[in-house]
C-alpha cells in the first residue's frame, strides 16, 4: 500500500471505516468535525449508516444502541463533548458492549480553546464516568500510529467487550503526515453479530442487555467479573515505545503529540552529551507502570512533560514508587512545549541527579 | 410465582399469558395500570408476529424492569435516552421491530431532546409514552406533566404553573413534527378506552413496519400510590382531572398512515392565510 | 538532513496549500515529512500559518520556533518571521505587500512581487506558488520537478484546469532564485 498524505481527523475516520465500522453517530466540535465530514460523505457511499446527531448525548447513546445490536459502532468529539458523553461511557462498561470513542482533546476546563491540549487524560484514564471501570486509552504520537490504533481500538473493544478509546489532541487532529492506511476489511453480515447481541429472540430466549442490578449482591458479583476484565487487560495490553533507553540516565516520559516532541529533545540532549532517553506510553490505560519501574532502577532521574497540569505524572509518580526524583513540565492552554523550553528543565534533572 | 395448571381437555382455553409476555408476576403497586400497557404491547406484538424480530427499550422509571416482563430481546436506556437507544438499534437493524416504553419523567423532561428529534428524523420505531403525571419510582415528586396545582412530594402547595411551567403536552408537540406520522394519546382507565388504546399501539406498530415514519402512543395512565388514593379513585380522578387537561384523540396521522388504515384520502386542501387558521 | 519551513500570510493567500505542495513532494521523494497548520477563528482575512517539516529521519517535534526557511505573504508575517529564521536560512517575502527589508546579512532573503506578478499572469492566488518557486531553488533540497509532479499527482479535480497556470508560477518565482 501506498503512503499518501493524510490530515490526522480524517486518517481517523479513513481508518475507522476501513477497520469495519459499520454505524457513526456524532455532533460536530472543533478540532474534530472532521472525523464527522469524512465520514459523512464515506459510509453512506459504502450503504453504511452516517447519522449527525442533536447532541453528544445522543449521540453516545445511539452508539450504546447501536452496539447492543451487535454493530462496529463509533463516535467522535472533543474534550466538552466527551464530558457530556461519560455517563453513556459508564452505561457501556457495565454492560458490557464494544464501542470505540475517539476524543480529539482541546484547551480547557470549560469552552477553553480549540488549540490542543492533554487536559483529559485523568478523565479518559481515571475516571471516565461513574462507578469503577476503564476504557482501555490509546494514545497516539503521529498519524501512522492513529491509523493504526483506530483499527485497535475496534479489536481490543470487541476482544474484550469494552470501551476503545483514542486521545489524540488538535494538533494530531490538524496536522499531515504520509500515512499508509490500513487494508479495507469486509464489513461484519448482521447475521455474524455476536451470539450475546439484540438481534430477536428467533429461535432463542430472549438477550437482555443491562445495567441495573438491583440486589447489592449481585452487583457485587458484576463489579468483581468486571475488575478480573481489567486485570486481563492491563496484563495483556500494555503499549510503549522507547527511544535510547539502552544506556539512557535520564528518562523522559511523554505521551501523544508532546511525546515526540521529546524524541527530539532526546536527539538534542545526545548530541550537548547528555544520556537520555524517552518512553512513550502507547496506552495510557493500562498504563506502563512496571516498564517504567524497571527504567527507574537504571536512571538517575524521570522527566514528565505534559500538555496539563501534571496528570499522568502521578502514574509515572505511583510507578516509581520514589526510586527516583520525578520533575515535571508542562504547558496549558492549547500550547505545545518546544524543545527548547524542555531541554533546561533535563539540564535541571541532570544538575540537580549528579 | 405462576404455578402451571394442566387445562382439562372438555375446557376452552379462553385466556392465557400473551407470547410476548413472560410468566412473571411484576413489581409493579396495586391498581397500578402498566401492567395493562404491557399487555397490549405484547397481545399486538403476538397478533403481528413479530416477536422474534422486536427489540425493546426501557426507560428509568418505574417501568425500568420492563424487560424483565416482555418477553423479547431488550435494554435498558440510560434516563430519558431510550429513543437515542432506539435509533442507534434500529439504523443497524432496519428489519427490526424496535419500540421504546417511557413514562413522563424519562420522556417529557429529561429526554425531551432525543424524542423530538427521534420524531422529527422520523426514525422508524414506536413510542409507548405513559403519563400518569407524577415520579413513580422516586417517590411521587412533581412531573413535567402533573397538573395545575397537584400536590406532589415536590410541589407541596400544589404545582404553581408561575414557577414550575405548564404540564407538558407531549403528543400535541410531537404531533407537528415532520418525521412523526402517527401520534395519539389514548387512555386505560376503563374498558372502552383499553381497548381503543389497544387499536392505536397496534396501528402504531404497523406504522413502523410499512416504514412509514415516527410513531408514538401516548397513554393516559394512574399512579394510585403516589396520588394518595385508592385504585378506583385513581381511574375517577385520571378521567376528572387529566382527561381535561389532555384532551383524547390524534395528533398526527398522515396521508399514508390514513391509506395504511384503509381510509380514503381527501385531497390536500390550502388554507387560504395564515390568519384564518 | 532536516528542513523546517514556515509559510505565512493571511487567510485566502494559500499559505497552507503552498504547504501542502511542498509536503507531497517532499513525501513523493520519499522524505519523512510533517504539515501542521495554525489558524485564526476567522475563516478568510485571519492569519494563515503552517510548518512544514521535512527529514531524512523520523520527525519529532513537529512544531519549530526557529525555521530554516520561511515565505511570508504580508507584514504582520514578516515582523514574527523575519527575526526568527535561522542564520544560513532563507526568507522569501511578498514584497507585492510587504514594503519593508530585512537588515540581517546572515540569512538570504528573496524578494519576490508574489501578487503583483500573478495578477500579470492572470490570477492573485498564485501568489504562493510563485513564492513557493523561489523557496524550493533557494533551498536546493528538492528538485522544482517533484513540485509539479506533487500538483500533477495531488491537485483536486475541480482545481486541474489551474494546472498549467501554477506550474507557470513556480518557475516564474524559482527565477528569484538562480
Amino acid at each position: 500500500m501506498a503512503r499518501e498524505l493524510w490530515e490526522g481527523n480524517a486518517t481517523i475516520a479513513e481508518a475507522a471505516v476501513r477497520a469495519g465500522l459499520e454505524a457513526f453517530f456524532g455532533y460536530p466540535i472543533t478540532p474534530q468535525s472532521e472525523i464527522l465530514e469524512h465520514l459523512s460523505h464515506r459510509l453512506p457511499e459504502l450503504g453504511r449508516v452516517f447519522l449527525q446527531t442533536e447532541s453528544e448525548v445522543a449521540s453516545i447513546n445511539m452508539v450504546y444502541g447501536a452496539a447492543c445490536a451487535g454493530a462496529r459502532v463509533m463516535t467522535s468529539s472533543s474534550s466538552p463533548g466527551i464530558s457530556l458523553m461519560q455517563e453513556g461511557f459508564s452505561y457501556i462498561a457495565c454492560s458490557e458492549v464494544p464501542a470505540v470513542i475517539i476524543n480529539v482533546m482541546r484547551g480547557g476546563p470549560g469552552l477553553g480553546n480549540v488549540a490542543p491540549s492533554q487536559g483529559d487524560y485523568f478523565q479518559a484514564v481515571k475516571m471516565a464516568g461513574h462507578g469503577d471501570f476503564h476504557p482501555i486509552v490509546l494514545a497516539p504520537g503521529n498519524l501512522q500510529e492513529a491509523a493504526d490504533l483506530t483499527v485497535l481500538a475496534f479489536d481490543l473493544a470487541e476482544k474484550y467487550r469494552t470501551i476503545g478509546m483514542v486521545l489524540a489532541d488538535g494538533s494530531l487532529g490538524q496536522m499531515m503526515e504520509p500515512v499508509e492506511m490500513p487494508p479495507m476489511r469486509p464489513v461484519r453480515p448482521p447475521y455474524e453479530r455476536p451470539s450475546w447481541a439484540l438481534t430477536g429472540a428467533e429461535g432463542r430466549p430472549p438477550n437482555i442487555i443491562t445495567s441495573l442490578y438491583l440486589v447489592e449482591e449481585v452487583l457485587e458479583k458484576v463489579n468483581l467479573r468486571l475488575q478480573a476484565k481489567l486485570r486481563q487487560i492491563a496484563a495483556n495490553e500494555v503499549r510503549w515505545k522507547e527511544y535510547s533507553t539502552e544506556d539512557a540516565e535520564l528518562l523522559l516520559v511523554a505521551f501523544g503529540t508532546v511525546g515526540r516532541v521529546c524524541q527530539t529533545v532526546v536527539r538534542e540532549a545526545r548530541r550537548a552529551g547528555i544520556r537520555a532517553g524517552l518512553l512513550r506510553p502507547i496506552t495510557v490505560w493500562p498504563f506502563p507502570s512496571a516498564r517504567i519501574a524497571q527504567l527507574a532502577e537504571q536512571v538517575r532521574g524521570v522527566l514528565v512533560v505534559e500538555m496539563n497540569a501534571g496528570q499522568m505524572l502521578e502514574d509515572v509518580r505511583l510507578a516509581v514508587e520514589g526510586r527516583r526524583p520525578v520533575r515535571f513540565y508542562g504547558r496549558f492552554g492549547g500550547i505545545i512545549p518546544l524543545p527548547d523550553e524542555i531541554m533546561p528543565e533535563l539540564e535541571k534533572l541532570d544538575a540537580e541527579t549528579r | 410465582m405462576v404455578t402451571t395448571v394442566e387445562i382439562p381437555t372438555d375446557m376452552e382455553l379462553v385466556y392465557k399469558y400473551p407470547e410476548s409476555l413472560t410468566p412473571r408476576s411484576t413489581h409493579y403497586c396495586p391498581g397500578c395500570t402498566h401492567g395493562i400497557i404491557h399487555r397490549l404491547i405484547a397481545e399486538v406484538i403476538d397478533e403481528l408476529g413479530v416477536r422474534e424480530r422486536t427489540i425493546g427499550v426501557a426507560p428509568v422509571g418505574c417501568a425500568v424492569l420492563a424487560y424483565e416482563y416482555f418477553n423479547m430481546d431488550f435494554c435498558e436506556a440510560a434516563h430519558g435516552r431510550a429513543p437515542a437507544m432506539a435509533t442507534g438499534i434500529k439504523r443497524v437493524s432496519p428489519d427490526k421491530v424496535v419500540f421504546t416504553y417511557q413514562g413522563d419523567g424519562d420522556l417529557a423532561a429529561i429526554g425531551t431532546s432525543e424524542i423530538i428529534h427521534t420524531a422529527n428524523r422520523g426514525e422508524l420505531i414506536t413510542t409507548i409514552f405513559v403519563n400518569n403525571a407524577i415520579y413513580g419510582m422516586t417517590g411521587g415528586q412533581m412531573a413535567p406533566t402533573t397538573l395545575p396545582g397537584q400536590v406532589t412530594t415536590s410541589s407541596p402547595r400544589g404545582r404553581d404553573v408561575e414557577t414550575a411551567g405548564w404540564p407538558m403536552k407531549m403528543a400535541e408537540l410531537i404531533g407537528m413534527l415532520g418525521g412523526a406520522v402517527y401520534v395519539t394519546r389514548q387512555a386505560v382507565l376503563d374498558v372502552p378506552s383499553i381497548r381503543r388504546t389497544k387499536k392505536a399501539i397496534k396501528l402504531a406498530f404497523q406504522v413502523q413496519l410499512a416504514g412509514l415514519g415516527f410513531s408514538m402512543v401516548e397513554i393516559i395512565s394512574t399512579c394510585g400510590t403516589n396520588w394518595g388514593v385508592s385504585p378506583l379513585e385513581a381511574l375517577d380522578w385520571a378521567k376528572t382531572h387529566m382527561l381535561a387537561y389532555y384532551p383524547l384523540g390524534d395528533t398526527k396521522v398522515s396521508d399514508a398512515v390514513r391509506e395504511l388504515m384503509g381510509e380514503r384520502v381527501t385531497p390536500f386542501t390550502m388554507v387560504k392565510s395564515a390568519t384564518e387558521l | 538532513m532536516q528542513e523546517e519551513i514556515i509559510v505565512s500570510g493571511f487567510g485566502g493567500q494559500g499559505t497552507l496549500f503552498a504547504g501542502q505542495v511542498l509536503a507531497y513532494a517532499a513525501m513523493d521523494a520519499g522524505y519523512h515529512v510533517t504539515w501542521i497548520p495554525s489558524y485564526g477563528p476567522e475563516m478568510r482575512g485571519g492569519k494563515a500559518r503552517c510548518t512544514v517539516i521535512i527529514s531524512d529521519e523520523e520527525i519529532g517535534s513537529p512544531l519549530i520556533r526557529r525555521p530554516s526557511a520561511a515565505i511570508v505573504m504580508n507584514i504582520p508575517s514578516m515582523e514574527a518571521f523575519e527575526p526568527a529564521v535561522r542564520s544560513g536560512g532563507v526568507l522569501v517575502v511578498n514584497s507585492s505587500l510587504i514594503p519593508q527589508r530585512s537588515e540581517r546579512d546572515d540569512i538570504r532573503v528573496l524578494y519576490v512581487p508574489g501578487t503583483e506578478l500573478a495578477t500579470e499572469m492572470g490570477n492573485v492566488r498564485i501568489a504562493n506558488m510563485i513564492c513557493l518557486g523561489a523557496l524550493v531553488q533557494a533551498l536546493g533540497v528538492l528538485p522544482l520537478r517533484t513540485l509539479e509532479e506533487a500538483l500533477e499527482n495531488h491537485l483536486a479535480e475541480r482545481h486541474r484546469k489551474w494546472l498549467p497556470l501554477n506550474k507557470e508560477a513556480l518557475q516564474k518565482g524559482a527565477e528569484f532564485a538562480r
